[in-house]
């Protein structure tokens, strides 16, 4: 069967304006779009630009906006959409164009950079044994761990599209809120500041986006205010705090 | 553009990582990737990392060398065995103590599960012994080494593509390359440099690997004059999802999934009394080519089917969360209520860069050293993996051996007298590039590589026999010939990836080659090498590694008999 896409065009070296490049593909319902668009570039124009690697949605590379929402172009198939219209492909939201569907990622890998505390935790490392961590202590992290920093999340939170632009964002929290749940890290106080800078963990307003587009089906928005309640909670004296949890 | 590092590594996977993080301890170290470093393959790897815990049961360092050993079908040398055991659960350690999110037992232990080929007391039955992350272990091992790099000031250069490594007076002291973004070249100076650049699955049509596994190290070392070593064994991951080759982790055998043919019948009851479905890979692969070859394949299609019902939807979700993932998605089926396709796939290559148990480069099969050049990883071969690598030694491997060449680096900087670059180290990526820009051949990409991993796949993987192998070295040679008049439509500086496949099948092609011939030339079976025409190892002619040069007028091999070791030869059964 024929299937359309319709994909967002930018060269900078040539286009003052981006636009949109129709390509139709044969193809079948289980196809992942990334096949479909390899199908543009090896058979059909091969200037089109966008990234790949492991092709089975475990990398983050193809981060793409497909019908209006942040997905991997690997982990869709056609028969996700309704392939009898045209498939809209456009790069994914918040990050600037670098070349059709390519956005310039630093922005984001800055972020990851940014909620890392400087100081690194003490070196001395046991090498003869394991520290002990139960399953359930080990549960309070366990989903954060399967963020692959595809930045999806990025192109779908409102407040970083709309209202402030230097959020650090729901998968610089998530990284963080991995650690500070985490029985074993030492450095949940840094971390926690870290996080209540400006344009930190507060600016969140829970439009579970992040969570509706997420490839990996984490409850990323659930994680972020975990977090927050964790800082209230670092806030008030002890004492204070085992009153209002009895 | 110039920059200046005491250590540069090539490859942002878990060997290069680690190596990096360990060198970054008293040096200046920076990472160069072709992808963004977070997205390296060692992301993709599934289900677990081997070392002798005992968390579980009875262990010994002894008994996982025997395994690995006897795994690599005798071809491990087996002092880089012996280093890989006996350092494996300290290596683990480590990786806890950095951050690594294992998951647990009710004690609190890391847990431990089966896994392919590893066993107790020398062969009487499956053992725990692979330490996991759920079914996510590569992925969670990078993100917190990526995270403890960023802490120790290790510098990531994503999306820049080495060309070169650079020489002085007999030194490694560089490497040159490009920006994807703007194709602008970018030389690196430093006192060591490291290739840790995995892999080459690519140049088979079904593979586990990512797009990015083109073998661009072994292209590195191959323009360097440095042979590449039992570039014949290349393993076939028995449980690829059927036509996409997605890997599906044996982590699902050692939970109790079991692979059935046509009839419903456990053959690997058959080809490995013992071990069954854990038997080795190589083993595995074959029986399942075997049975489909037999008319035994399920639904009479060339598949069988890997049966995880008895596993239940609870053990699949906490056990196996991503491979169940793969499946609905890929397949559109529940593996709790369908049997799964799954066919061979392309997975690793036991061969590579020779080099030593520190890391070190080596120059020929007489194991002389080339300064400043180091290797770890899949692409590098320590000979811990021989003939057939089993599973959860690749990740035990990447941590080992990255470790060690850090620390080897550490001693050796200190005294390593700062090279001289070469002055044409920019124009020969400038050259090299526009060359390939400007070319007014016509010959295309696609067809090419399509031709290729059609070739390599036919006649060069899990069971290979003389004249196929003829035909095959023939046909490669012919297309390696139409790629040196490759014709590129797409010109631009930004981000042209038709350039980037253009040099990846040049490198792709070299490695596939090198393949073909060991393979023809190792006239014996062993481990993952199979021979229809020698179906049986031969010890008296073939106990020896392969090493095979790139010389003006063609392939040539040389070989090295291995030393005796502890473990006696014997035939190999599961």
């Amino acid at each position: 069967m024929k299937v359309t896409l319709k994909v967002y065009r930018f060269n900078p070296q040539t286009d003052i304006q981006p636009h949109y490049d129709p390509f139709t593909v044969e193809a079948e319902p289980n196809d992942r779009i990334l096949d479909c668009l390899n199908k543009v570039r090896w058979q059909q124009d091969n200037t089109l630009t966008f990234r790949m690697s492991c092709a089975h949605g475990i990398c983050g590379s193809d981060g793409l906006t497909i019908n209006n929402q942040s997905a991997l172009a690997c982990q869709k198939l056609v028969k996700d959409y309704d392939f009898t219209k045209e498939i809209l492909i456009e790069p994914l939201k918040y990050f600037s164009v670098v070349k059709d569907l390519i956005v310039d990622l630093a922005p984001f890998f800055e972020r990851i950079k940014s909620i890392t505390p400087q100081t690194p935790q003490s070196t001395i490392v046991d090498l003869e044994k394991e520290r002990i961590q139960t399953p359930q202590e080990r549960s309070l992290f366990d989903d954060a761990l399967k963020c692959i920093l595809c930045g999806c999340c990025y192109g779908a939170c409102p407040v970083m599209t709309e209202q402030d632009q230097e959020f650090v964002g729901p998968a610089a929290i998530l990284r963080e809120q991995r650690y500070i749940f985490d029985s074993r890290f030492a450095d949940v106080a840094e971390r926690l500041q870290i996080l209540k800078k400006p344009h930190g963990v507060w600016g969140c307003k829970s439009y579970y986006m992040c969570t509706v587009v997420c490839p990996k089906h984490i409850k990323v928005t659930g994680a972020i205010l975990r977090t927050k309640k964790k800082i209230i909670q670092e806030q008030q004296p002890k004492d204070e705090q085992q009153a209002g949890e009895s | 553009m110039i920059h200046e590092y005491d250590v540069i590594v090539i490859g942002g996977g878990i060997a290069g990582l680690y190596t990096a993080l360990t060198a970054s301890e008293n040096a200046k170290v920076a990472v160069i990737s072709k992808v963004h470093v977070t997205r390296s393959h060692s992301v993709a790897a599934q289900g677990g990392i081997a070392a002798s815990l005992g968390n579980e049961e009875e262990d010994h360092r002894e008994w996982h060398m025997y395994d690995t050993v006897k795994g690599s079908d005798f071809l491990a040398d087996q002092n880089a065995a012996e280093v890989l055991s006996k350092e494996a659960p300290n290596a683990i350690y480590s990786l806890e103590h950095i951050g690594v999110p294992f998951s647990r037992n009710s004690e609190g232990k890391i847990e431990q599960r089966r896994f392919g080929g590893h066993t107790k007391n020398f062969g009487e039955a499956p053992i725990k012994r692979a330490c996991y992350v759920s079914d996510r272990t590569g992925r969670a091992i990078m993100d917190t080494l990526y995270d403890r790099c960023l802490q120790k000031g290790v510098v990531f250069y994503n999306e820049v593509f080495i060309q070169h490594l650079l020489f002085a007076l007999n030194n490694c002291c560089g490497v040159a390359g490009y920006d994807l973004a703007t194709t602008i070249p970018q030389v690196f100076h430093a006192k060591a440099v490291v290739l840790a650049t995995g892999g080459c699955g690519k140049i088979y049509k079904t593979t586990s690997n990512g797009f990015a596994s083109t073998g661009d190290g072994f292209a590195l070392a191959l323009d360097a004059l440095l042979p590449l070593k039992d570039m014949e064994f290349v393993q076939f991951h028995p449980t690829g999802i059927y036509g996409l080759g997605i890997l599906l982790s044996e982590a699902a055998r050692a939970e109790g999934g079991v692979l059935r043919n046509n009839l419903g019948e456990r053959f690997m009851e058959r080809y490995a009394p013992t071990l069954k479905d854990l038997a080795p890979r190589d083993i595995v692969s074959r029986a399942i080519l075997k049975e489909i070859r037999e008319g035994k394949g399920a639904d009479n299609k060339d598949y069988v089917y890997l049966d995880l019902r008895d596993l239940g939807k609870e053990r699949l979700n906490q056990k196996l969360p991503e491979i169940t993932s793969f499946v609905k998605t890929y397949l559109g089926i529940d593996p709790a209520e369908t049997p799964i396709p799954v066919a061979p796939t392309c997975h690793y290559i036991m061969g590579g860069i020779p080099t030593d148990v520190d890391g070190h480069v080596l120059v020929d099969r007489t194991g002389t050293i080339l300064p400043g050049l180091y290797a770890a990883g899949e692409c590098a071969c320590v000979s811990v993996h021989g003939a057939n690598r089993l599973g959860c030694n690749s990740l035990i491997d990447l941590v080992v051996f990255g470790r060690r060449a850090g620390l080897s680096i550490l001693k050796e900087i200190k005294a390593r007298i700062v090279q001289q670059l070469p002055l044409q180290a920019e124009s020969i990526v400038v050259d090299k590039i526009n060359s390939l820009l400007e070319s007014k051949c016509t010959e295309s990409i696609p067809t090419i590589r399509e031709n290729m991993q059609q070739v390599m796949t036919q006649q060069c993987s899990v069971f290979r026999n003389g004249p196929a192998l003829e035909q095959a070295l023939t046909h490669i040679c012919q297309l390696k010939k139409r790629c040196l008049n490759l014709g590129l439509t797409n010109k631009s500086r930004v981000f042209n990836y038709e350039l980037q496949e253009a040099l990846e099948l040049n490198n792709m092609l070299r490695v596939a080659e090198i393949i073909v011939y060991s393979a023809l030339m190792r006239t014996e079976s062993r481990g993952a090498h199979f021979r229809s025409d020698y179906p049986e190892r031969n010890d008296e002619e073939w106990l020896k590694h392969t090493f095979v040069n790139e010389t003006p007028t063609g392939l040539k091999e040389s070989y090295k008999p291995l030393a005796a070791g502890r473990f006696e030869l014997q035939k190999r059964r599961y």
